[in-house]
């Protein structure tokens, strides 16, 4: 069980890691039943604050929070007294008086989940989904049990695997997040990138670094591609979007190249044409649906353990 | 008269002295009757600060020419040098003479007003230099500081016109364009916690374009907070060839590393950032050294909203006037790089001798201007932010127990601090 928020993927241990995905298993197969509907979080509210426009994300978390029987209010900054100017602090507070017993942040600045966490501006749980160019724990536990699903057995950790991420890590939230996460389960993370989109410093990361993506493809259980902004190309870190395809995008030549038991993973929205073509996204080795798909569990299990208080199979036998 | 008995000196001497009308009129090995008894503390020359942004006229909820006096003499200083970024910027012979004017009335420390370099601080065009060299404020430094003269040309010519009254540049050296949406140190800890890196290549490359700007050309220049290693091995060269530069670092740079930011708490959110252990080492060195010739505070005050808030959104900057003493003190002393006779060199002499502040940074003689502080120095105080003098309470080190504290400061021989507290302000 995991307790008090979550920030980073560094904040879980191993064992908290694969109890959330273990969760995330079972809340799956009850939801997959005829009543998708679970009672846990009845009366709880659930605030799901964002700052960036992220409609995947958030539509996930409210998914999620309404299978748990939460009540669930969307803020978002656009249109609303943020875009006058309101601070961070006062939107917090607000929401503390009106009772919220959890908030879901995104937010464009790197850190801001840990201040909402770290001040007295709100006592309330706080959940990070995705601050800056830090970190997005829930997108790296629903990519953690996607690839558990598809190589690996239930409670397994991903010991022996071989994943390539791909693309501009200098400013990923979910390449940090999935680096901290992925390794600690056990996996082996080799980052793919020109050197301009490595943050400096990343030589401290646990991770193998290559320029080229070709010689890494051969021998990769998972490539994940991450989304290229367009604005990338105006600040010189790549010189136009053809030579990054050409390079470092998933293309038929190169889906080609990997082992037949290898699954290609997207955090979403894709650049179709950009890191990864059509033929790529839409073959038998996209397992992008099902990273969609299991967000919704991960977001559940997450949920369920930092708010329910109770291990699942306690709930159930707590029939008596 | 103000009477002052047994006071030791930084070298070791134990003096008793009197002041009439602002200056030291006697010295004496024996103890004079009545006044202060001054056992067990070291009497030093009055600091000099060459770096307080006092934020009068413009922002005067963070700190005001007064408040930032009280401030000053709280932490030992007689003299203090106030940066040129206010609103409106220093560049013109009215605003620093109203800076000027100001510090003439709070009367608790020289108030000396550095002019902008540029005017506005837009980097394009030179800023009535002369005319505020030539003010009741007589300017000697200017500094667009906050912002870096980055236009080679505009600095090469800026270098060259203060010559004609001995006039200094100070440098804020920081490369615009590799440092945009700069966050905090680039390496290990931004990349790990995604703020936007402010590389120490930004600083250096400054420093190296612009002793050789000095050269060329044979003028004085100031570098304005060193932060890294490179910085410092580029001001060592210079000096070496006998080129004309002289150097400050700041009291948090001494004691602080980019490894606080982890936590995003934007107390710790300056500029120049805070850097690695390997920069604080090479710093307290060249401070010890010489190759860095002052402290400066870069006493950068700011209203608790600015800090209050997400890192991003936070305010650039430290307060450091009541801190800087005793934070040196820990950084220098205890851990046994200089002695007390360095670190008056390095806070009160040279500052004052770099400025041309005559009347400051004298040695303790008959004839010298009163300015001076008693310190117990075995005594250990902790950083309250709710007790600063300042009207800002941006400190790093709240909480942090220090060592030395200052009990008493003359400034033109007129007490402005006793046990501890402001007096006459």
């Amino acid at each position: 069980m995991i307790k008090g928020h979550l920030l980073s993927a560094a904040d879980l241990t191993k064992d908290e890691a694969l109890g959330v995905l273990a969760t995330a298993h079972e809340l799956a197969q009850i939801t997959d039943g005829p009543n998708k509907k679970l009672p846990t979080l009845r009366g709880k509210t659930i605030v799901n604050l964002f700052f960036e426009d992220s409609t995947r994300t958030r539509i996930s978390f409210e998914t999620a929070a309404k299978r748990l029987s939460a009540d669930v209010i969307n803020f978002s900054a656009k249109g609303s007294s943020v875009s006058k100017g309101e601070s961070l602090k006062d939107t917090a507070q607000t929401l503390q008086a009106m009772g919220a017993d959890a908030v879901v942040i995104r937010h464009g600045s790197s850190g801001a989940a840990k201040r909402l966490a770290d001040t007295k501006w709100i006592s309330a749980t706080v959940i990070n989904a995705g601050d800056g160019t830090h970190e997005h724990p829930t997108q790296a536990l629903l990519d953690a049990y996607t690839i558990q699903h598809h190589l690996k057995g239930k409670g397994d950790d991903l010991t022996g695997l071989n994943i390539v991420i791909v693309g501009d890590i200098l400013h990923s939230r979910v390449a940090r997040s999935n680096v901290l996460l992925l390794t600690k389960l056990g996996a082996k993370v080799t980052l793919v990138a020109p050197p301009t989109l490595l943050p400096v410093g990343v030589e401290d990361w646990l991770v193998d670094i290559s320029y080229d993506l070709d010689q890494v493809l051969g021998s990769c259980d998972v490539v994940m591609m991450l989304r290229i902004q367009q604005e990338r190309m105006l600040n010189s870190y790549f010189p136009t979007e053809r030579e990054y395809s050409r390079r470092y995008g998933l293309n038929s030549q190169r889906l080609s190249m990997l082992k037949s038991s290898a699954i290609v993973m997207h955090p979403g929205p894709m650049n179709r044409g950009l890191e990864i073509s059509a033929e790529s996204a839409d073959d038998i080795k996209s397992v992008v649906i099902d990273q969609v798909k299991n967000g919704v569990s991960v977001r559940m299990a997450v949920l369920y353990e930092l708010l329910g208080g109770v291990a699942l199979n306690s709930e159930k036998s707590g029939v008596k | 008269m103000i009477t002052i008995s047994n006071a030791r000196t930084v070298d070791g001497k134990v003096i008793s002295l009197e002041i009439t009308e602002g200056q030291i009129t006697k010295i004496s090995n024996q103890p004079i009757a009545g006044g202060v008894d001054a056992t067990g503390k070291l009497i030093i020359p009055g600091l000099v600060d060459l770096h307080t942004h006092l934020r009068e006229p413009g922002k005067e909820d963070s700190e005001t020419v007064l408040t930032g006096s009280r401030a000053a003499t709280a932490g030992g200083f007689t003299a203090i040098s106030a940066m040129a970024n206010t609103n409106p910027v220093a560049d013109t012979a009215g605003v620093v003479e109203q800076v000027f004017r100001l510090g003439k009335e709070a009367g608790l420390c020289d108030v000396n007003p550095i002019g902008a370099v540029t005017k506005g601080l837009n980097g394009e065009q030179l800023a009535e230099i002369a005319a505020m060299a030539d003010s009741a404020a007589k300017v000697r430094i200017f500094s667009d500081d906050g912002k870096c003269v980055s236009d080679p040309l505009l600095m090469r010519r800026a270098l060259e016109y203060v010559k004609t009254f001995n006039g200094l540049i100070a440098q804020h050296a920081q490369d615009p364009k590799l440092t945009i949406n700069s966050q905090m140190n680039e390496g290990s800890v931004s990349a790990r916690i995604g703020l936007v890196g402010w590389p120490a290549v930004a600083e250096e490359a400054i420093i190296a374009r612009d002793i050789l700007l000095a050269d060329h050309v044979s003028s004085r220049l100031h570098i304005c907070h060193v932060t890294t290693a490179g910085g410092v091995a580029l001001i060592k060269w210079a000096k070496d060839r006998g080129i004309q530069v002289t150097a400050e670092v700041t009291p948090h740079h001494l004691l602080l590393t980019d490894e606080l930011v982890e936590n995003y708490d934007p107390i710790y959110k300056v500029n120049p950032p805070l850097r690695t252990e390997k920069d604080v080492w090479a710093l307290r060195e060249a401070l010890a050294t010489g190759v860095i010739d002052i402290v400066a505070t870069d006493h950068a005050p700011h209203p608790i909203e600015d800090k209050d808030c997400e890192w991003q959104a936070a305010a650039f900057g430290m307060v450091g006037l009541e801190t800087a003493l005793s934070v040196v003190v820990k950084a220098m002393i205890e851990s046994k790089l200089m002695d007390w006779q360095r670190l008056v060199q390095s806070m009160s002499t040279t500052p004052a001798q770099i400025a041309g502040y005559t009347n400051q940074g004298r040695l303790i003689e008959v004839g010298a201007p009163a300015n001076m502080v008693l310190i117990d120095p075995a005594a250990k105080w902790q950083v309250r932010r709710d007790r600063l003098n300042s009207k800002s309470k941006n400190t790093p080190f709240d909480g942090m127990e220090l060592p030395a504290v200052i009990t008493d400061v003359f400034y033109n021989g007129k007490q402005t601090v006793l046990d501890g507290k402001v007096i006459n302000g």
